[in-house]
């Protein structure tokens, strides 16, 4: 391929990345850096007659009220648990896949992955309607006396949990099996043959040689739900203020830019490491999905 | 527990699990009473009501249009970087582009939102454009929807023989040729698959589009999402249930494709 060719190739969508990607997120410092105006737009410039005015006011704010750093160990303990939640209900079901006869395994992981041709939207609003006090799975468990009064997870943390289990199980599910696919059967067979049993297998066998799967599985889990903002509206009530959604009601309800900007920083910062570590896992799964 | 039970449990338990959800509103849908939740009996009252309110029909138009265009976009940008990144070894800014795909990838939508935001408004205050409406929410959703493309494309021209390719070109054939005739048809699944996750995760966004959008243009996610956050809406059940149903019919057809396909072969 001649030069010209090669150049053009990379620099259209360059270009695009450089305005749609790189230019948003120095704004995005510039902004964190800069004081909420009323105005248009609401935030003071950076430079005003030539002298910085940048400071990091925001910063400080965010550490002075105790609801960020609140918001903030809310949203890393429930994206820990809908993680741990995942692996639990993920494992066994990659496990059991991996296990199965090899003609059932494609069309059982495309039922894993098929919940996601429906809208996520659509399926979190459906959790509404099962976990609400006066919800179909209140009425069900009442009529058969499994519990006394109406169900009382919504809105709440707990819904929130089921909801990100719910949403991200998938992406659990396909790398765990991507792992325990690779692993040579004979392993298992020579184990066996030297008198280990099938639990003894399990957790020195097929377990530490599926833990890069879980590991990028816990990532593609962890760092979304981190942020999330559709979940914890829609599932939970003012009791849980994760991150994502403090920085929505900065920037919809308050208008201060700046304030949501600086939160936005800091969420970057945090996911920085796991997002890196995500990056180099990612290309496997990449083929499990295409 | 035998491992052949513990088996069926975990996928039982799981696949319930995954499908209870979709079914309860597919169900409810066909509901005769304004309560959601409560049976009372069958009816497709929901779905006439759906079809006559003016706001969700114009919505989903809407939202077809700036699925269908920011698709074909991302599909252009995310085929190029990807082809890009598979096929022209080292070249300058090589790490940067990769980087930029996969954080895109990965980061939360709110991040993403609120970062696209402040560049389009500031676009606008040094170029009186593009303003804020549907125009930005293409952009938006392009740009998420190229990683995805670009993800795609390159893990497909990883697998693919490229002695295919060596051979067309030892027989004579021009470099344009040879992509036409060798490469473009076997990378045409992946382009396939990419349009439709980008036009997919287009159609389903909530967050990008409510902060880019300017007054003027109301998605359907954006109004899904209004209503849902007041409450339960019959209305939301029925529509739920025709984009299931729109969904299940687009992967039967994509099934019934591919087995056509490989006959073919």
């Amino acid at each position: 391929m001649n030069r010209m060719m090669r150049r053009l190739l990379v620099a259209l969508p360059a270009a695009w990345l450089v305005l749609f990607f790189g230019l948003p997120f120095a704004l995005i410092l510039q902004v964190s850096l800069s004081r909420a105006v009323i105005g248009q737009p609401p935030f003071t410039p950076l430079f005003a007659g030539g002298a910085f005015q940048g400071g990091l006011g925001n910063f400080a704010l965010l550490l002075e009220d105790d609801l960020y750093l609140e918001a903030i160990l809310a949203s890393l303990g429930l994206a820990a648990g809908a993680t741990g939640a995942c692996i639990l209900l993920g494992y066994p079901m990659a496990w059991a896949i991996a296990g199965a006869p090899r003609r059932w395994r494609a069309p059982l992981l495309a039922l894993v992955a098929l919940p996601f041709v429906t809208s996520f939207l659509i399926r979190v609003y459906a959790w509404i309607g099962l976990l609400r006090p006066t919800g179909s799975l209140s009425v069900l468990l009442q009529s058969l006396g499994l519990i006394d009064g109406p169900l009382a997870l919504m809105p709440g943390t707990f819904a929130v949990a089921i909801g990100m289990t719910y949403t991200y199980l998938p992406f659990m599910v396909l790398p765990i099996y991507a792992s325990l696919e690779k692993i040579d059967p004979t392993l298992a067979s020579a184990a066996a043959d030297l008198g280990a049993r099938p639990g003894r297998i399990f957790w020195s066998v097929t377990l530490p040689l599926s833990a890069p799967g879980v590991l990028a599985g816990s990532l593609f889990v962890f760092v979304p739900a981190v942020g999330e903002f559709v979940v914890p509206e829609l599932l939970g009530g003012p009791g849980t203020p994760m991150i994502g959604k403090v920085i929505w009601q900065e920037f919809f309800n308050n208008r201060d830019w700046p304030l949501a900007a600086a939160l936005a920083v800091v969420l970057l910062v945090l996911l920085a490491g796991p997002i890196a570590l995500a990056q180099r896992s990612q290309a496997p799964t990449a083929r499990g999905l295409g | 527990m035998s491992p052949r039970s513990f088996r069926l449990v975990a996928l039982g338990f799981g696949f319930a699990f995954l499908y209870g959800p979709i079914l309860w509103i597919v169900v409810f849908s066909f509901n005769e009473g304004r309560l959601v939740t409560l049976w009372s009996g069958f009816s497709t009252r929901w779905y006439a009501e759906l079809l006559r309110n003016r706001r969700l029909v114009d919505a989903a138009g809407l939202s077809l249009t700036i699925a269908a265009v920011s698709a074909s976009l991302a599909t252009a940008l995310g085929a190029l970087a990807g082809f890009a990144l598979a096929r022209l070894g080292r070249f300058s800014g090589r790490g940067l582009l990769a980087g930029a795909l996969g954080a895109v990838l990965t980061l939360p939508e709110v991040i993403l939102g609120l970062a696209l935001l402040l560049a389009f408004v500031s676009l606008d205050s040094w170029l009186g454009w593009p303003g804020r409406g549907a125009r930005t929410i293409v952009a938006a959703h392009a740009t998420l929807g190229m990683a995805y493309v670009a993800l795609v494309v390159r893990a497909r021209l990883a697998d693919f023989d490229r002695s295919l390719e060596e051979a067309a070109l030892d027989l004579g054939a021009a470099p344009l040729q040879v992509f036409m005739t060798v490469t473009l048809p076997l990378i045409l699944p992946a382009l396939g698959g990419g349009w439709l996750i980008a036009f997919m995760l287009s159609l389903d966004d909530v967050v990008l589009a409510s902060f880019v959008s300017g007054p003027g243009a109301t998605t359907l996610p954006m109004i899904v999402f209004s209503s849902a956050r007041l409450g339960l809406n019959p209305q939301i059940n029925a529509l739920a249930t025709i984009m299931v149903g729109i969904g299940a019919l687009a992967v039967l057809a994509g099934v019934w494709l591919v087995h056509r396909m490989e006959r073919g072969r």
